[in-house]
């Protein structure tokens, strides 16, 4: 599955290429605001992987769900959340969509069928699972979708999850992100299986797809969604790619190798789509100005979140239950 | 109203439930076309068919992690585990993900599931099927803990359960099951309040589960010595009654704290805690709790009896606080 759609239109893929350079941008603009202090807590950018979310993205609608990691920004900002409430949810502000409470690990909107980053390893797949399971049961036409690294494959639930999809035919798409890490260890010395025979064992259709190529996942994403909407069962996508950075923010990265750095800036997933652009005609200057107009978009956000009211204490403690007890 | 076991009170509450709101639905281990290890749901499948009362595989991971996402989309998954002791395997789903989802994504949603299952012994079941560990959901801001203690309050609660826009922990007593009592149809009961089940003055037993029935019966031998005991129903052990506690030992000046699960770190030493503070000056004697001791539920019959407490323990623990 590394075909791209002919004939290309530029237009669509003028609109990936702005919707990764918005994520980029946004995380490149969040490793400032970190490395100041203003970004409390940890983060773990997803630099080098946009095309993957922003590829799966492309096919959904709002009403179809996610389920998303602790390197969750892309599939949040791809998801269509606004970008004043995320960079105030970042920055631990009131405006927040999740009025600083859940930080970049758990930045969520109910709105735009984004059920949450997640800080445990594996769990989004058991909250995709359950969406579907919603989806199915009330007759939507909505299919859910479980982001989800190569290291979460080693986690029990993962394999529970896949099971129970196939059983009980949900509209689920599993979109592995593969980079090649789970922290500091590699795939390799993570996982004993191949993510394609396990799929196999669990009898659900594997596609492996070029996760650097913003247009190959979307193009490749398009007709197994509608499958699934149709009632065609749960589906397994492998996207091959690239951490850049390091698992967080701070992080050296001494234990990967030079020559495995070098080989990431050519699969950099928006030089690949700049090239395809210049291809279609697409001229530097127009990329220019999207960057122009996409930065203008992350400064007006950045703003609004400074200049945001902090969190109030006793608004947090009033919202762990739905009813305040009366006793 | 009608004469109904606990376990058909049970029943009558996820089928009224599912008949008001289909957004109701059941997910378990054998719980549609076997009706569930303890028969809890027995005929649903045929009332309400297989998109709605789904058997699961032994996926209590991945069952739990569901509900939670269901219940954020739309679903009001009632979820059976059936052994408590197989809760170890929700704790990530419930502690993580269903307790703070709410909080943590500044209550744009909330997250109403029941997560059902009987703890208790008495069936000689042993080690891992027989554990009372209520007070570790307790301990989790975000979860509601309900332990009815009879098949009506058993039917209310449920049916509140259900309803409740939270996560809530649904705790049946095995020893229960089978007892029957006329259960009335309207019975409304809400969450955190408990009941007074037996007026007296002279002190006060807070139970719940299946200890209330032991604190109903020490009452009876109580009162043969002219000591008139008042019986506290907890119903919910997350959040708890305290006014109705402190009301109590306002009146009674004397309390025990009664329940299976094991003493140390329990739900009693909350109770224990809160009473010695906020209820210091009421108290004229020291605050006894009666629970398991600190060892796993034995097997053998002899090692189980001597391991639950029953009602001789909680008649000593009254003499205790009267002494
Ligand atoms: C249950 C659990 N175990 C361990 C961790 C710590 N942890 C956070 S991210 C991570 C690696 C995950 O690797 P992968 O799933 O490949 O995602 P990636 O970081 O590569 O995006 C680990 C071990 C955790 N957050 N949750
Ligand atoms: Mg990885």
């Amino acid at each position: 599955m590394t075909k791209r759609k002919a004939p290309p239109d530029p237009m669509e893929l003028l609109a990936l290429y702005r919707m990764m350079l918005m994520v980029r941008r946004s995380e490149e603009r969040l490793m400032g605001l970190f490395a100041d202090g203003d970004v409390p807590g940890f983060i773990h950018l997803g630099i080098g992987q946009e095309a993957v979310p922003v590829g799966v993205m492309s096919g959904l609608g709002p009403q179809d769900t996610i389920a998303s990691t602790h390197r969750g920004h892309g599939h949040a900002l791809a998801k269509g959340l606004s970008l004043e409430g995320f960079f105030a949810e970042l920055l631990g502000k009131d405006t927040g969509l999740c009025r600083g409470r859940g930080g970049s690990m758990h930045v969520a909107d109910m709105s735009t069928g984004m059920l949450g980053a997640n800080g445990i390893v594996g769990a989004g797949l058991s909250i995709a699972l359950g969406s579907a399971l919603a989806h199915k049961t009330l007759n939507r036409d909505s299919i859910s979708v479980a982001f989800f690294g190569d290291g979460a494959l080693a986690e029990g639930l993962a394999h529970e999850c896949l099971n129970m999809a196939a059983l009980l035919k949900l509209p689920l798409l599993f979109v592995c992100e593969n980079n090649g890490w789970s922290e500091f260890s590699p795939t390799s010395r993570q996982i004993a299986f191949t993510l394609e025979g396990l799929s196999q064992a669990y009898g659900i259709p594997y596609h492996s797809v070029d996760g650097n190529d913003v247009e190959v996942v979307a193009a490749s994403v398009a007709p197994l969604i509608a499958g699934i909407r149709q009632g065609g069962g749960p589906i397994v996508v492998e996207c091959h790619t690239n951490r850049v950075r390091g698992h967080f923010e701070g992080d050296a990265q001494k234990y990967r190798d030079a020559d495995e750095l070098a080989r990431l800036p050519e699969a950099d997933p928006l030089r690949v789509a700049g090239k395809r652009l210049a291809d279609l005609g697409i001229n530097a200057a127009h990329l220019e100005q999207v960057a122009a107009e996409v930065d203008e978009a992350i400064e007006a956000a950045v703003s609004l979140a400074r200049q945001s009211d902090l969190p109030v204490f006793s608004a947090a403690a009033a919202d762990v239950y739905t009813v305040e007890q009366v006793l | 109203m009608a004469i109904l076991s606990f376990s058909r009170a049970i029943n009558k509450a996820l089928s009224d439930m599912m008949d008001l709101d289909p957004a109701v639905i059941l997910l378990g281990e054998d719980i549609a076309n076997a009706g569930g290890s303890f028969g809890a749901t027995r005929g649903l499948l045929d009332r309400f068919g297989g998109h709605r009362v789904i058997d699961t595989p032994i996926s209590e991971a991945a069952i739990a992690g569901a509900a939670v996402g269901a219940a954020m989309s739309g679903l009001r998954p009632v979820v059976e585990i059936m052994f408590m002791d197989f809760s170890t395997l929700v704790m990530d789903a419930l502690v993580n993900q269903a307790a703070k989802a709410r909080f943590m994504f500044g209550a744009q949603c909330s997250v109403p599931m029941v997560l059902r299952t009987p703890h208790g012994g008495g069936l000689n079941a042993g080690p891992q099927h027989s554990q009372c560990l209520e007070a570790w959901f307790a301990h989790v801001p975000g979860l509601k803990v309900v332990v009815p203690s009879d098949a009506a309050s058993a039917y209310a609660l449920l049916r509140s359960a259900i309803a409740d826009p939270d996560p809530v922990i649904f705790v049946e007593n095995k020893a229960l099951y089978a007892a029957k009592m006329e259960v009335p149809d309207d019975l409304a009961l809400s969450l955190g309040r408990a009941r007074l089940a037996r007026q007296g003055k002279d002190a006060t037993v807070v139970a719940y589960g299946a200890a209330v029935h032991w604190a109903l019966e020490a009452a009876a031998r109580l009162a043969e010595k002219q000591i008139d005991i008042e019986v506290v129903d907890l119903l919910s052990v997350q959040p708890w009654d305290e006014e109705m506690v402190l009301t109590s030992l306002a009146k009674t000046h004397r309390l025990v704290v009664a329940h299976e699960a094991v003493e140390a770190f329990g739900v009693g030493a909350e109770i224990v805690a809160r009473m010695a503070d906020i209820g210091f000056d009421e108290l004229d004697g020291p605050i006894v709790r009666v629970g398991a001791p600190f060892m796993p539920v034995p097997f053998a019959r002899s090692l189980e009896e001597s391991f639950r407490p029953d009602a001789d323990r909680i008649v000593n623990a009254v003499l205790r606080t009267l002494e």
